[in-house]
């Protein structure tokens, strides 16, 4: 490891106080991480020094602030590696990413009988927004099954995969079992067919290097809060030839060319999908994240954060009645289980009471609980930040739930 | 006793304690022995969704007091079901309308009847008193 962890924890000012009079230790990461120094400073330096709207003024303020905003979509393409910086869409977060192209693209390409398909294991953002477009066009939700460690089943999905199927939509990684899905496969079969395919990378994004075209994914999301950016900032990344054709989202300011009232023209990529004012000072904070997360650089934070889920394991393994929920071969930075005799609130309630922070219950993923016939999980969730002693830590409040319920 | 006597009963056991392992050792023991409700009663009817924990919910008016019998999935929800019941069961459905319960936040266990821990017992106070409310309108009408 060539970070020094002590020096890169006091960049997260948050994670030296106490909870409960016990040093706080964090690990609900896939819910959102902490931030950096980098961020808060580029926030509070936006906001004193440059805050102005862009794409409207003449004036030098609001020159500085475009061309802040515009080299801040060039970093998240480098980011990204997408071939030109008009496929790079900034939004509230993945969840409004997903429901861009859910909207927009299902209005130009999909039809009555049409099949849209998802899997087993997505997040309520992926899966909502499919839900009420397929509503809306008369079309069918299809999903690819999991086994029982919480991995797709490649033989259905190949099945699946009909003329009938228009996109598929399918989670990089899952949030409430870690699984790391084979997305490279999963596109090139659909891709076979013609489909395209939406990854959503709420995830995977915090925790491995992502080459969009290297994928040739059609579309990726991801939100900056769980990358140390700041909340209501995300991206969509599009390929030009769909975004081309699909139609707008929203109407408002920015999107449009001219407006008249016999009719409005529409601006040209990015600007279309980019109604109204945008979060210029999230976005950013947000390429400060990219900044900061390039710097640590990804192998050695997915090398780090292996390490410390496999430690967590290890750890967690030697636990009397303890069930892991996702125990997929590929898997990243999330640990879910429950004890089979006590409840996850249960749980989750005297760990607070020790200072320390893990999710419990559904995950925004009820149907894969419904699947694992569990009314929620435990889940700890690593950062680069984690350390083993906050491992040890949390064994050890384990124990204590243990010995109060067992 | 009427409520309030019952509260303030609640309030001394709990001065015992001087740390909240032993305060939550308390709820939870409470909790294993509320109880149980009949599984009759354990259906949608009845349940109170939280997103973290659940409470089924039932009540029947006896000799003028509302009798509430209820259970929760997690332990610590139901410890608290407990004390809720050993207070407001068996009381005047006036006295179970007016309760404002402040034993909850005298005890420390203010924090676990937040909407935002999404448990279901905020849910559960409120139903309590809409059954209340429903038994004295039935009792005036008749
Ligand atoms: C896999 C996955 N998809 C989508 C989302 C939604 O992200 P957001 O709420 O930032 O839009 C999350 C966040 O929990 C997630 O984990």
């Amino acid at each position: 490891m060539s970070f020094n962890i002590e020096q890169l924890r006091r960049e997260f000012p948050l994670l030296g106080q106490e909870v409960n009079g016990k040093p706080l230790v964090y690990f609900d990461n896939a819910a959102t991480t902490q931030k950096p120094k980098a961020v808060v400073e580029r926030l509070m330096e936006y906001y004193y020094k440059e805050n102005s709207n862009i794409h409207r003024g003449a004036h030098y303020l609001s020159q500085q602030a475009t061309e802040a905003y515009e080299n801040a979509r060039e970093t998240t393409r480098l980011y990204l590696n997408a071939a030109f910086s008009h496929e790079i869409i900034f939004s509230r977060g993945t969840t409004e990413a997903i429901n861009l192209v859910a909207s927009s693209f299902s209005k130009k390409f999909v039809n009555p009988g049409d099949e849209i398909l998802i899997s087993a294991m997505e997040h309520h953002s992926n899966i909502v927004p499919w839900q009420m477009a397929c509503q809306e066009r008369g079309a069918i939700l299809k999903v690819i099954p999991m086994n029982e460690r919480g991995e797709l089943l490649m033989e259905e999905y190949e099945k699946l995969l009909s003329n009938n199927t228009r996109i598929v939509a399918v989670t990089h990684v899952s949030n409430a079992l870690g699984t790391i899905n084979p997305i490279e496969e999963i596109i090139a079969l659909a891709h076979q067919k013609g489909i395209p395919v939406l990854i959503d990378g709420a995830q995977a994004v915090p925790h491995m290097k992502v080459d969009v075209q290297a994928l040739d994914c059609d579309f990726y999301c991801f939100s900056g809060h769980k990358l140390y950016g700041p909340m209501g900032v995300g991206v969509l990344y599009g390929k030009e030839e769909w975004l081309q054709q699909m139609p707008p989202y929203q109407g408002g300011g920015e999107m449009i060319k001219e407006v008249r009232f016999s009719g409005t023209t529409y601006n040209e990529l990015p600007f279309k999908f980019e109604a109204g004012t945008p979060n210029v000072g999230d976005v950013l904070g947000l390429e400060a994240a990219l900044r900061f997360v390039s710097y640590l650089r990804h192998d050695e934070i997915s090398a780090y954060e292996n390490q410390l889920m496999q430690y967590g394991m290890e750890q967690l393994q030697t636990l009397e009645n303890i069930r892991f929920i996702g125990t997929a071969e590929k898997k990243t930075s999330v640990i879910s289980f429950i004890f089979n005799d006590i409840h996850p609130y249960d749980t989750g309630i005297i760990l607070d009471k020790l200072g320390i922070a893990v999710r419990t219950g559904h995950h925004c993923a009820q149907p894969t609980m419904d699947f694992f016939e569990v009314p929620g999980t435990v889940r700890v969730s690593f950062a680069v930040y984690n350390t083993r002693q906050e491992i040890d830590i949390l064994v050890e409040g384990l124990k204590k739930v243990r010995t109060l319920f067992g | 006793m009427n409520i309030k006597e019952k509260e303030q009963e609640i309030i001394s056991e709990f001065e015992m304690f001087d740390d909240w392992m032993d305060k939550y050792n308390y709820i939870i023991e409470t909790g294993k022995s509320v109880p149980v409700i009949d599984s009759q009663y354990k259906q949608d009817q009845f349940l109170i969704k939280g997103c973290q924990s659940q409470v089924w919910l039932q009540a029947s008016m006896e000799d003028g007091r509302v009798v509430f019998k209820a259970d929760s999935d997690a332990l610590i929800t139901r410890g608290i079901v407990g004390l809720l019941i050993r207070v407001l069961s068996n009381q005047p459905p006036q006295d179970i309308v007016d309760a404002d319960l402040a034993f909850i936040d005298a005890i420390g266990l203010k924090e676990h009847l937040s909407p935002t821990r999404s448990n279901g017992l905020v849910n559960m106070i409120k139903q309590m008193k809409l059954y209340a409310l429903a038994f004295k309108a039935k009792q005036q009408g008749t």
